[in-house]
């Protein structure tokens, strides 16, 4: 009997406890976006006065777009290195045997957990010690090497869920080695180098910790807003944060798109909302 | 090994045939943990033999040496005068239909069937014809644009059958490839695969645990355990001339009757009956099937005996007795069905279905 009572008054709760995590978790977005229309910048409430000026604001701004364009350039950059090294080493802890296989595994995957202060820090003696320039080179350098753990880890998940057999039925089929991996694994592992690429390209564009010590002339966008901060806010930080977003929202869609149509199955859509 | 030489002998392909495929001594170990030892075997061409075993015999190791995804300890494998071992996989004329079918999640059943000609870099037009083709061979046309997960498990596994013999290799390898399949589709699919090789001609390896799969398809069955080759024979000669205590047992249902012979009787209880074998003990298989109820008239060299029912399974058309004897030796008999058998029964068998077969030792 009173079990049921529980259980009833818990029901009760839930929907208000899920409301309030999603509050949580999405109003401070909703409320940028918002913001970044209103006419009396960033205070008052409620937003007043609708406008389009910090976007139009926005637009005319070069220093912002510079900032994005070097963020992009940088993302897309660490991509590449992290994508070049990261496969490599899964294929490696996948199916080589080879003495410090269990050294060479967590050496891999410690930038993973290793505070961007000290990637950063140690990035930048070293640097110094080489006499290297600072510049956007240096950061993608610092990005493209924290995130090849990324890379590892995603592509070395999907290569377990691989059928290894279907190698062995392309070998059987009279292809070699080399067209096997090109035709029949790299195909296979299409969906985890898609998702590790936009997973390395988010972290890099919001990155900021190792960008901050290996920062040059050339600012990128999270270093160009955490600058303009320290001399006050404008609705304009708001207007690109929600451009930003929509972007993001867009990667995301695409991306569930691609999933649904390789693997043909809607139970993607719980694992999706989980994550 | 003096026996080695002589097993090559006994496992030949049929006599005044070439033989396609000869295994020499091939031996593998895994660790310590030895899975094959000196199997020595010869595949004639248009032959359909199946390599039969229990799980953890071997035979898919065997099989895997053969298409060359493992490579052996020692010994030597030839096809048509060329000797296949040292060769990767990709260069020997030998296809292989995979236990889960292993076809290409990423492209169509087409393409999937068209993999190894593009691979080989065949002209378009051809790649197109003989895809159509082996598609309609396997009644499967109208699925040639879907992709492999949209298909049934029985419909894959066609797909796996036309993907390897597009390609027209000389000899075919199956890895338990209807394992997967309920029993209904099963059955029809032992009935199509062995007509479609006839049809083609080419010679076919089949590994399977199921006896009586291996019997229904296989023009000789080669009997694996721990590592050897019990015996390798036609399916009806291996099922009544067993040449081993496990094959016999493996291979349908027998009675193991442990025997003395002295001067070409032998005596196993209160039985005895007239044999060609040398002096000493003796053990000799004799099917349920070959007691039967006793007829009027005694023929020559039968061997007559009562027995107690003890229990009765019905089978449908058959039934499987237990029977006791007065002495308390115990045997099951197989007889037509019939309600009630009960009491005792007046019971007979030809000397010459009690088949002497060797002991099995155990090994490991």
């Amino acid at each position: 009997m009173s079990a049921g009572k529980r259980t009833a008054r818990e029901s009760r709760w839930l929907p208000w406890h899920a409301i309030a995590v999603f509050g949580f978790l999405y109003l401070p977005i909703v409320t940028l976006i918002v913001y970044s229309f209103n006419g009396q910048g960033v205070g008052g409430f409620p937003p007043r006065n609708l406008t389009l000026d910090w976007y139009r604001m926005l637009f005319a701004d070069d220093a912002i777009w510079t900032s994005v364009l070097n963020s992009l350039l940088v993302a897309l950059v660490a991509v590449g290195i992290a994508l070049a090294f990261g496969i490599p080493a899964a294929l490696a802890l996948d199916r080589a045997n080879f003495p410090g296989k269990a050294v060479f595994r967590r050496l891999v995957l410690l930038p993973l957990i290793l505070p961007g202060i000290i990637t950063g820090l140690s990035l930048l003696m070293l640097f110094r010690q080489t006499d290297v320039k600072l510049s956007l080179v240096t950061i993608v350098l610092g990005h493209g090497t924290a995130l090849i753990s990324v890379a590892t880890t995603e592509v070395f998940a999907g290569l377990q869920k691989l059928d290894r057999a279907q190698e062995e039925a392309s070998l059987d089929l009279g292809a070699n080695y080399w067209h096997t991996f090109w035709r029949v694994t790299i195909p296979n592992l299409r969906l985890s180098i898609i998702g590790a690429a936009l997973l390395i390209f988010t972290l890099s564009m919001d990155e900021i910790a190792v960008s901050f010590f290996l920062i040059g002339r050339d600012n990128t966008l999270p270093l160009e807003i955490w600058g303009r901060l320290r001399r006050g806010i404008t609705p304009e930080i708001n207007a690109i944060s929600s451009i930003i977003f929509i972007f993001s929202l867009i990667a995301i869609v695409t991306w569930y798109r691609l999933r649904v149509g390789a693997e043909g199955q809607p139970q993607i859509t719980g694992e999706l909302l989980e994550t | 090994m003096a026996t080695s030489t002589e097993s090559a002998i006994t496992n030949a392909a049929r006599p005044g045939t070439e033989p396609l495929l000869t295994i020499r001594n091939v031996a593998k170990s895994f660790g310590r943990n030895a899975v094959l030892r000196d199997i020595s075997l010869q595949v004639a061409e248009g032959e359909f033999l199946t390599i039969l075993g229990e799980s953890g015999s071997g035979k898919t190791t065997l099989l895997r040496i053969i298409a060359g995804f493992e490579s052996a300890d020692s010994g030597e494998i030839w096809m048509g005068g060329e000797r296949l071992d040292p060769l990767p996989p990709y260069r020997r004329r030998v296809n292989t239909v995979f236990q889960h079918y292993a076809l290409f999640p990423h492209l169509t059943v087409e393409e999937n069937v068209g993999y190894g000609l593009r691979v080989a870099k065949r002209p378009k037009e051809e790649i197109a014809s003989r895809v159509e083709q082996a598609l309609a061979m396997v009644k499967m046309t109208d699925y040639a644009r879907s992709k492999p997960a949209r298909i049934s498990g029985g419909q894959q596994q066609r797909i796996a059958l036309a993907r390897a013999l597009v390609n027209r290799p000389r000899l075919l390898l199956l890895d338990e490839p209807l394992s997967a399949l309920d029993a209904n589709l099963r059955r029809q699919m032992q009935v199509e695969l062995k007509s479609l090789q006839r049809e083609v001609g080419i010679s076919f390896v089949f590994v399977t645990h199921d006896q009586e799969e291996a019997m229904v398809m296989s023009d000789r069955i080669a009997l694996l355990r721990t590592g050897e080759l019990e015996q390798v024979a036609s399916p009806r000669e291996i099922y009544s001339r067993p040449a081993t205590a496990y094959t016999a047992q493996f291979i349908g249902h027998t009675n193991l009757l442990h025997a003395e012979v002295k001067d070409g009787v032998a005596r196993c209880h209160s039985l005895s009956w007239r044999t060609g074998f040398r002096d000493g003990s003796a053990l000799f298989s004799l099917r349920p099937e070959n007691i039967r109820l006793a007829s009027a008239t005694a023929a020559h060299d039968v061997v007559r005996f009562r027995a107690k029912v003890r229990h009765q399974a019905f089978h449908g058309a058959t039934e499987l007795l237990q029977i006791e004897c007065a002495d308390g030796l115990a045997l099951s008999i197989r007889t037509a069905s019939r309600e009630n058998r009960q009491g005792e029964l007046e019971l007979e068998f030809s000397a010459a279905d009690a088949v002497p077969v060797r002991e099995s030792p155990e090994r490991n």
